[in-house]
């Protein structure tokens, strides 16, 4: 693994790989020092093109647990106000010495294309509609740390799904990890083509509600809606926004995920955050040491050698 | 010889191939239960005093020793597990992937760590278990216990109890559990 752009690109086997590789870090992360060695002398370059506290936050607070040191780049601060192109960024970024750079960007595909200008290790932040990787790994790791697997579960996907990256990548890896996936949502909220997605799709949250392990809210992206696509919030929020009401339908054990930042009363109310089953503050806590265990696997000792299948520690016990 | 190195071996992985048995397994419980009593009478008591087995070959051996001295002393001891693969020096020589996770169920400050390991080689091990005990607080005195020392130092790093004294090559390969510590090589 040299680069982690989308779930797609990675075998069942690299996915739990990197979920047991976090059993780790959130052992680390518990400790009263949390920080460890392990990328010393590494630079992590975060390349934000487009707003984020928690992503951005998240993966600068990982590399500087393992010791990496961390440069910041946002738009607004930049020479691309001044017309600098992407690629000449990454060149010049580059040309300090960058080990990897997490890339997020409101186009689809960027990370790959900066995967081709620069020798670093590209981690996607975040590519437009596209694909969110590690909310996707944060997302598995949480649902396997309270169920044990994602092995036949069903999961429930409620909301603005065209427009969300989180959802692509979560439906890739849960269905990758054995979970049935339904998407909730009106028509207009959906991909104008389901073909080749492994899911199945409902319009009637109450319908399933019963059935789930996880019920999975979207925010409402309103600023990436150019249209007209729900009548209106509140009409939204009584069809599928996870009310008190609705949350008590929910099995006692069945989580209540969200992947942030959260538009109470709108997607979810704000009874239902405060059940014991929501973990949504667990998905922010776990995102710390997701992304530190996908540092480690693209930077830490040994990913040159590329031989993980037969990994050890040495002769010197 | 823990199973993460007979796979890591240089140049990463093979067969081990024992060349000669130099403990049985009767051998190593007597080596146990010598470095029980001097874990002992070293520290006057087990006033203070843990153990912690370093991942994957030190653990075994670390339970075994709290066993024995459950038996001398009636004081059933936690073994705390600790795995270096994130303290390590050798980054780009080897693959190092962490095995097991680390847990280590009590509070490091002030105590005495005994840190347990199966074979004490370059030594290289033990520095990153310093350092990552180090990250956990400030024990009052580290100890070391090995069931093999087989030389071959590459920093100032003695043990305080050690089950065999045993003469290698640099090239050799120590496998110890509890059936019995055997001398071999890897074999591609």
């Amino acid at each position: 693994m040299r680069h982690l752009l989308s779930i797609d690109e990675l075998e069942r086997g690299e996915v739990e790989e990197l979920l047991d590789l976090t059993d780790h870090f959130v052992e680390v992360n518990r400790r009263s020092i949390p920080k460890v060695p392990a990328l010393r002398g590494k630079t992590v370059v975060s390349l934000f093109f487009e707003d984020s506290t928690r992503t951005r936050l998240s993966f600068e607070t990982a590399a500087r647990r393992l010791s990496a040191d961390t440069m910041t780049f946002s738009v607004g601060t930049s020479s691309v106000k001044k017309g600098e192109s992407v690629r000449d960024t990454v060149e010049t970024l580059s040309a300090f010495g960058v080990d990897a750079f997490v890339v997020r960007h409101r186009s689809s595909g960027v990370p790959w294309q900066i995967r081709s200008w620069t020798d670093a290790a590209v981690v996607n932040g975040g590519d437009g509609w596209h694909q969110h990787p590690t909310q996707a790994l944060i997302d598995s790791y949480t649902i396997r740390s309270h169920f044990g697997s994602l092995e036949g579960r069903h999961v429930a996907i409620v909301g603005d799904v065209k427009h969300s990256r989180v959802a692509r990548s979560d439906v890739a890896a849960f269905t990758k990890l054995g979970a049935t996936v339904t998407l909730v949502a009106p028509p207009t909220l959906l991909p104008p083509s389901l073909a080749g997605w492994p899911v199945q799709v409902s319009h009637d949250l109450d319908a399933v509600l019963g059935d789930l392990d996880v019920c999975y809210l979207l925010r409402m992206q309103q600023e990436r809606m150019t249209e007209a696509l729900v009548p209106s919030l509140r009409e939204y929020t009584a069809s599928y926004g996870l009310t008190a009401r609705r949350a008590d339908r929910l099995g006692e054990d069945a989580l209540i995920m969200h992947p942030g930042p959260m538009n109470r009363g709108v997607e979810i109310a704000p009874e239902a955050t405060d059940r014991p089953n929501a973990v949504i503050t667990e998905q922010v806590a776990n995102g710390v040491s997701v992304r530190m265990a996908v540092l480690f696997r693209l930077l830490g000792s040994g990913s040159q050698l590329a031989v993980f299948d037969d990994s050890g520690a040495g002769p010197d016990t | 010889m823990a199973d993460r190195e007979r796979r890591g071996a240089p140049p990463y992985g093979g067969v081990f191939q024992p060349r000669t048995r130099v403990m049985e397994a009767e051998d190593v419980r007597r080596a146990v239960r010598r470095m029980a009593h001097e874990i002992l009478e070293h520290n006057h008591g087990l006033d203070n005093v843990e153990l912690v087995g370093l991942q994957t070959g030190g653990v075994p051996l670390a339970r075994a020793i709290a066993t024995e001295l459950a038996e001398i002393e009636g004081t059933q001891l936690r073994v705390g597990m600790l795995d270096v693969a994130f303290y390590r020096d050798d980054i780009g020589l080897r693959p190092v992937l962490p095995e097991e996770v680390t847990d280590i169920p009590f509070d490091v400050d002030g105590r005495i760590i005994v840190l347990v390991d199966d074979v004490l080689f370059t030594g290289r091990t033990i520095r990153a278990a310093l350092d990552a005990l180090g990250d956990y607080g400030r024990p009052r005195a580290v100890q070391l216990a090995v069931m093999v020392d087989r030389g071959h130092r590459e920093l100032p790093i003695r043990p305080d109890y050690v089950g065999k004294n045993l003469p290698t090559r640099r090239d050799e390969m120590v496998n110890v559990s509890a059936e019995g510590v055997e001398l071999g090589e890897m074999v591609k």
